[in-house]
């Protein structure tokens, strides 16, 4: 048994190796589903919104698939859709993803987990990345989440839902994330 | 459905979010307990990039600066073999790589050092590992380079890579040190991993066979990322 190699920060840097294509458009013209823009900012202890952070997302296609060899379900797959996007944050301190809203999938024990993207955060100053998740803020199913449901302080339960909202046509989900502080967005050891 | 589960973080093998003698760690960390959840089909699947077409050049950071022209400073060949804990070979992941040049200065608007920049090197490229989790890129050994984390503050001479795996929770972020630099023990980003012998697994060695008489010396940096729980039925990707 070899142990894990250990994680490093991605420093001040990243961008040079990890953000120089554009790899937050994530849908197509032809994609399936419906289109929607996931935003916001990353935020430190101070509540001060951080110009060098780096956000990753992995999600199903509208149908609820994952576009990978273990998601054996019998749900189509979209070959104009990885479910894979990579932001770095912008002068503003926005990360932004051009994107479709995921379908449900299964979760654990015979359950569905309400639409959801995966989310890894990475900056200067984090030696590890955190893991988080994005919900969806006017998806019923929420409810019955098993994820959400896990969490049972509805402060806390909130950090995870990206709230609605609709610009020149356009839909938005604003989703920031709160490294330290009050309003700590939940991280998730998995 | 069943789903194969990973080994969860090794969390004695991997830094704390918060280690005040890495500064920027101290705002930047969260604080709140982690909240664990099972894996599901959104933890053990992830992205693959199995239809990736890179250019021959993205291996070679000494040549793909696209000026025709090499990169200054001493050159290196890295190899290394990419595995899971149960030393399984990971083939046909991409890795990203970003690093310093020879002067220790990073070709990035930030970066304010007052070394040179070299126009040949733009200190960036990817590879692909092969069938055995193999993979190999030449470049040039970066130098050290002040910080202010701390008064003189030096951060060794590392090479920044980039990792997925066969999952969204084999992510890695890491860098890998060379041999014998006196840096090394005075880094607060090498001292937050908790153990000596995780330290250790930073480092590359001086891989003799590698070495290419008349032209580069070798270096290996093996990477392991989390394994999968038993998974006896299942051949291995």
């Amino acid at each position: 048994m070899r142990k894990q190699t250990p994680s490093q920060t991605v420093g001040p840097f990243y961008s040079m190796g990890l953000t120089n294509r554009v790899t937050n458009v994530m849908a197509t013209e032809s994609s399936q589903g419906q289109r929607i823009c996931i935003e916001g900012q990353v935020l430190d202890g101070d509540g001060q919104p951080m110009p060098d952070a780096m956000v990753e997302i992995w999600q199903a296609n509208a149908y609820g698939r994952y576009n990978h060899p273990d998601d054996k379900q019998e749900k189509p797959l979209d070959s104009t859709f990885t479910g894979w996007g990579r932001s770095g944050t912008d002068e503003n301190c926005f990360y932004r993803f051009e994107t479709i809203k995921p379908g449900p999938v299964p979760g654990a024990d015979d359950s569905v987990q309400a639409p959801h993207c995966n989310v890894a955060v990475f900056a200067r100053g984090m030696l590890v990345h955190a893991f988080t998740r994005i919900y969806f803020s006017d998806e019923q199913v929420n409810d019955t989440d098993p994820v959400l449901s896990s969490i049972r302080d509805k402060a806390r339960r909130k950090t995870l839902i990206a709230e609605r909202e609709e610009r020149d046509g356009r839909v938005i989900y604003r989703f920031d994330i709160r490294l330290q502080g009050e309003n700590e967005t939940v991280f998730f050891d998995m | 459905m069943k789903i194969s589960e990973y080994n969860p973080r090794d969390w004695k093998s991997h830094p704390p979010y918060m280690f005040k003698a890495y500064g920027s760690s101290v705002k930047r960390g969260p604080l709140k307990k982690l909240v664990p959840i099972k894996q599901t089909l959104s933890e053990i699947t992830g992205p693959l990039f199995s239809g990736i077409k890179l250019d021959p050049e993205e291996i070679d950071l000494t040549r793909n600066a696209d000026t025709g022209k090499e990169a200054m400073g001493e050159r290196i060949i890295v190899v290394g073999k990419v595995m899971d804990e149960d030393e399984r070979p990971i083939p046909n992941t991409l890795i990203e790589i970003w690093q310093a040049n020879a002067a220790g200065r990073y070709h990035h608007p930030v970066d304010q050092h007052n070394a040179p920049l070299d126009p040949n090197f733009i200190g960036a490229g990817r590879c692909v590992t092969n069938e055995k989790g193999d993979y190999r890129f030449l470049t040039i050994k970066p130098g050290a380079y002040p910080w202010l984390n701390h008064p003189n503050a030096w951060r060794p001479a590392h090479i920044h890579l980039s990792l997925f795996g066969p999952s969204f929770v084999t992510r890695l972020v890491t860098q890998f040190f060379f041999p014998g630099d006196p840096l090394l023990p005075l880094d607060p980003i090498l001292n937050s991993v908790p153990t000596k012998s995780g330290r250790q697994r930073l480092m590359a060695s001086y891989a003799h066979d590698v070495t290419e008489p008349e032209f580069a010396l070798g270096y290996r940096f093996d990477i392991v990322l989390r394994g999968r729980k038993a998974t006896p039925f299942e051949e291995p990707r």
